[in-house]
């Protein structure tokens, strides 16, 4: 790509950037949903669920990490959904008759997408504080976990970005982000893993969202990190790479149906 | 010819949209398209526009191959669809802006033709609205303001006025010609033979993926009859009367006269028949509708 190539296809990013996040501010009901469902968990599993399940340290410590990537699921699902919407809009055909990269569309529903889930990861954060969390760390830890909350929330909007593409209509999209939502379920976030069945517990392990939710309990509370750091820095790098080139190359096919 | 097509194919499963179009437009004329829904006109556009792979046949735009080169044919085009292409959740302003930044206008360039086109569209007033309050005259008018502002060599128009009520549709055609009068070549595709007529230089008449006929507004009419005034008569004796008085197709008790459509000539009609003695019942004009030249050229 020339140079003159790198400015025009950084120009229209920002373009696309600067629509998706008005956009985004402007679609109330998903940006109140991505804020409120997650408080709502927060609330149900610290004063409902917490006093039952028994995890060796106060409830509501355990569980933060954890609502801080069901946050993000949600983000990410409504993120299918907003893209799914766009895809099938006429918008959408006037973008692509138009002169413009084809990564530029999905950055900004990327970025649009990011910046809600950082408003919402903010909130619950200290919504947290005031139930309770109390957590410890420096700075530098304060930031490694942002810097690794920040790479899985881009790999997962990337990734719902491209189901936002494939998908069909907007139910869909619902639907395919489904397990977006659910992983983090199946992983040490709400419960310690030994508790589950042992044939459910190495799905528990091998799987994203659990190192990620370790590595970032372990740099806020002080459990002890093992080698969860590395994984959930693999997992994540691998998972933004494999997002982009599906999401990108399926917003291509699709463009010339 | 700033757009030609050969041969072109396109089915989605067992359904033939388009079974071997050829068509060509001359720089700075304007073609329609003209055919019932699923004549296959938005397919055409949409291979025309990049947007859609055709299974078979080439086709060029302002010189460049739009399967080969699309990026090069999207920026030399702009297509106004039959769905509005604007952001709902965006006002007029923001949209027009937004196009003008894609087209890689400065960020002053684009907001001060953004600012002509919102009042050479009249919607200055409605500018920092949402589009979601729009009527639709008002988001067709944002919508076709959005496909000029990055001054495309040829424009699609894909069923311009199609929902629109009769201002906003006599409003639309206005700025169409417009367009035409600065030398812009324009692809339009339409149901309405009216709007056709009142737009282009040659009119494509597509029937099933095929092309069924070509030709200017007026030769179309022509092979189609034209417009007539029907006299009915209460028996044969008149009829038989009436048809040695004037040139006309007699059907049962009714004589087709041939007609320019105006009242003069109207007048000269009835004066004959009165000349002559004859009195009919009943009298009303005729005009050619797409119904009639369906019926004619695909019969």
């Amino acid at each position: 790509m020339s140079h003159q190539g790198v400015v025009a296809a950084c120009s229209d990013a920002a373009t696309m950037i600067d629509r998706s996040v008005r956009l985004a501010r402007r679609n109330v009901d998903t940006l109140f949903a991505s804020i409120l469902l997650p408080l709502l968990m927060m609330a149900l599993f610290v004063y409902v669920f917490g006093g039952a399940i028994n995890t060796g340290t106060e409830y509501v410590n355990y569980v933060v990490p954890g609502i801080l990537l069901l946050t993000t699921g949600y983000g990410a699902a409504s993120t299918a959904m907003v893209v799914a919407d766009d895809m099938n809009s006429g918008m959408i055909d006037r973008l692509r008759s138009l002169p413009i990269h084809s990564f530029a569309v999905l950055t900004g529903h990327v970025v649009a997408s990011v910046a809600r889930n950082a408003a919402s990861t903010a909130i619950v954060i200290v919504a947290s504080l005031a139930m309770g969390f109390r957590p410890g760390g420096g700075v530098v830890d304060w930031l490694a976990a942002a810097g690794l909350l920040l790479l899985y929330v881009v790999a997962l909007s990337w990734l719902a970005a491209g189901l936002g593409v494939i998908a069909k209509s907007v139910e869909s999209a619902s639907t395919l982000s489904f397990f977006m939502l659910f992983l983090p379920y199946l992983s040490s976030a709400f419960v310690p893993p030994e508790s589950m069945p042992s044939w459910l517990q190495p799905v528990s392990e091998h799987q994203p969202v659990t190192p990620v939710i370790e590595t970032i309990r372990s740099l806020l509370i002080g459990t002890p990190m093992g080698n969860s750091g590395r994984i959930a820095l693999a997992w994540c790098s691998g998972l933004l790479l494999f997002s982009v080139v599906l999401a990108t190359s399926l917003y291509r096919r699709r463009n010339s149906r | 010819m700033i757009i030609e097509a050969i041969g072109l194919r396109k089915s989605y499963g067992a359904n033939d949209v388009l079974s071997g179009v050829d068509l060509s437009v001359e720089e700075g004329s304007v073609l329609a398209l003209l055919g019932p829904n699923g004549a296959g006109k938005t397919t055409a556009v949409r291979i025309l526009t990049t947007l859609t792979r055709p299974d078979s046949g080439t086709a060029t735009v302002a010189g460049y191959d739009v399967l080969r080169e699309p990026a090069r044919v999207r920026g030399a085009i702009s297509l106004t669809g039959q769905y509005s292409a604007v952001d709902e959740n965006q006002t007029g302003r923001e949209n027009l802006v937004m196009v003008g930044r894609l087209m890689h206008l400065g960020r002053r360039a684009a907001q001060r033709r953004t600012a002509e086109f919102l009042e050479q569209f009249g919607l200055t007033d409605a500018m920092d609205r949402r589009v979601k309050t729009y009527s639709g005259g008002m988001r067709r008018k944002l919508d076709l303001a959005m496909s000029l502002i990055a001054r495309p060599q040829v424009i699609f128009l894909d069923e311009p006025t199609t929902g629109l009520d009769p201002a906003s549709r006599s409003a639309m055609w206005d700025a169409i010609v417009d367009l035409v009068r600065d030398g812009t070549t324009i692809l339009l595709t339409t149901q309405y033979l009216e709007e056709a007529d009142r737009l282009a230089d040659r009119i494509l008449l597509l029937d099933h993926g095929r092309i069924v006929a070509s030709g200017t507004a007026d030769s179309l009419k022509a092979q189609i009859g034209g417009e007539r005034i029907e006299l009915r008569f209460a028996d044969d004796v008149q009829l038989l009367k009436a048809t040695g008085v004037l040139d006309g197709v007699a059907d049962e008790l009714v004589l087709n006269v041939p007609s320019d459509g105006t009242a003069a000539h109207l007048h000269h009609v009835l004066d004959v028949l009165r000349d002559n003695g004859l009195e009919p019942e009943r009298v009303s004009s005729h005009r050619p509708t797409l119904d009639d030249v369906f019926l004619a050229l695909t019969a």
